[in-house]
């Protein structure tokens, strides 16, 4: 097993597009370690992205923010402006493990680890955040509800790898929020995750929004029908109970022993309307 | 295929070793530098038993590849008593009696430090979140988390 930390995107794009076997990009190594040692996975490669600078910063870009794809939740949560922007993004990603997992797990990570039940991809993608890949023919973004196709399927091209994240430019008056259910207080993985991000006019009336779900289908779900139910309300009680409704219908869980079909499709419809609640909320002060 | 050479701080002293590529830094830290403090407990970041800092982040060493320390600064439990000195931490998990196999009490001190440089004054809320990530199967946490309440007061008063 050979091991390279290339300091270019373009480095680390040459090593990953000339690998013979399995290769894989190291960023935290908080799922590719465990992989590995239980022998899940035994690549040929492996590409430590962490000494690539575009990976490692956070930088204010068109009016919002890039997040280096290497960028660790721990730094994600003591980032003095971006919490206040887009907290729910944060909160998200700092719902993953311990204060020990917190210092080495990333965003690009907890996409790439290809699991539908990864907490940040819900924040992500209801935050409209686009997925900036590096690759051969070089950079492309794609919006992250369309990185990962099933479990462990991404559809990243052979030599390409996620650099980063761009979060959109926020109009006022605009919050997100995540939540999950775990059976604990912590240290658990999500039997459903619900991500919302909305924007609201002066009289509070909702102007935009994206409802995400994840761990109920084999991907992480941009759920538009959600979105529809709840833009032009003021997310009064009709509003929820549209939410809650399209929140239901989109959901196509397993049976697992984490939770049974009925139950997470229960309870994707409260936690999207618990979330957006909170985004509502903290749109109206921002 | 060549082992890599690799250069690193290890509680202040420059260090180089020998690594394979899947040998992770409680390997190296146990196996070749005999620094046999940290525990490999779960192997997969569950329990915290090999908690080390990494350039001032705490992390579980048994989920860092040994190879991607080149140029890091890591921090183990043996770097936390000066000489004969033991840390105020050690002293308070002393006090309380804050162990009983010991497996555990490495990770717990290094995580403890660790909150202690972020804040010496954590709610015992905070204490807890920020040491889910360390087990003890044997005392149940209270005089794990009394020891580092204690340790903040103390250390405010100076």
């Amino acid at each position: 097993m050979r091991y390279e930390a290339p300091d270019s995107l373009e480095g680390a794009v040459a090593l990953l597009a000339a690998a013979n076997g399995d290769a894989r990009v190291l960023a935290g190594g908080t799922d590719l370690l465990v992989q590995m040692r239980a022998d899940v996975l035994e690549p040929e490669l492996i590409v430590d992205i962490k000494r690539i600078p575009e990976t490692r910063a956070v930088t204010e870009e068109k009016g919002g923010w890039r997040i280096g794809a290497a960028v660790t939740g721990a730094e994600l949560k003591e980032h003095p402006r971006l919490k206040k922007v887009w907290p729910g993004v944060v909160e998200a990603a700092n719902l993953i493990g311990s204060t020990q997992v917190q210092g080495r797990a990333t965003l690009g990570g907890n996409l790439c680890n290809g699991s539908p039940a990864a907490d940040s991809v819900p924040a992500l993608i209801a935050a409209g955040a686009l997925a900036t890949l590096a690759g051969p023919r070089g950079k492309r973004d794609l919006p992250v509800e369309d990185v990962m196709l099933g479990p462990r399927k991404l559809a990243l091209q052979k030599g390409e790898m996620v650099a980063s994240f761009l979060l959109p430019a926020r109009p006022a008056r605009s919050s997100d929020a995540y939540l999950r259910f775990i059976p604990r207080t912590e240290m658990d993985i999500a039997v459903v995750g619900a991500g919302v991000s909305l924007t609201l006019d002066g009289g509070g009336v909702i102007t935009a929004a994206r409802v995400s779900l994840g761990a109920v289908a084999a991907r992480v779900l941009l759920v538009s029908e959600a979105a529809q139910a709840i833009i032009g309300s003021r997310l009064d009680k009709p509003a929820q109970d549209r939410l809650e409704a399209a929140a239901r219908a989109v959901c196509r869980p397993i049976d697992d022993k984490r939770g049974t079909i009925e139950f997470r499709i229960d309870v994707a419809a409260v936690l999207a309307r618990r979330t957006a609640l909170i985004a509502l909320d903290r749109a109206r002060t921002n | 295929m060549a082992k890599h050479h690799i250069e690193a701080t290890v509680n202040g002293d420059a260090v180089e070793f020998l690594c394979e590529t899947e040998d992770t830094l409680l390997d190296v830290l146990r196996d070749t530098l005999q620094l046999t403090g940290s525990k490999e407990g779960c192997a997969s970041g569950d329990c915290g038993a090999c908690s080390v800092t990494l350039d001032g982040r705490l992390v579980c060493s048994c989920l860092v590849l040994g190879c991607e320390v080149a140029g890091r600064k890591i921090e183990t439990i043996e770097g936390l008593a000066k000489g004969e000195t033991l840390h105020p931490l050690q002293k308070q998990f002393l006090e309380h009696a804050a162990l009983q196999c010991g497996i555990c009490t490495p990770g717990f001190l290094v995580a403890g430090k660790a909150l202690l440089e972020k804040t010496l004054d954590p709610t015992e809320t905070e204490v807890r979140y920020w040491l889910a990530g360390n087990l003890c199967r044997c005392t149940g946490y209270d005089k794990i988390v009394s020891a580092v309440m204690d340790t903040a007061a103390a250390m405010r008063k100076g």
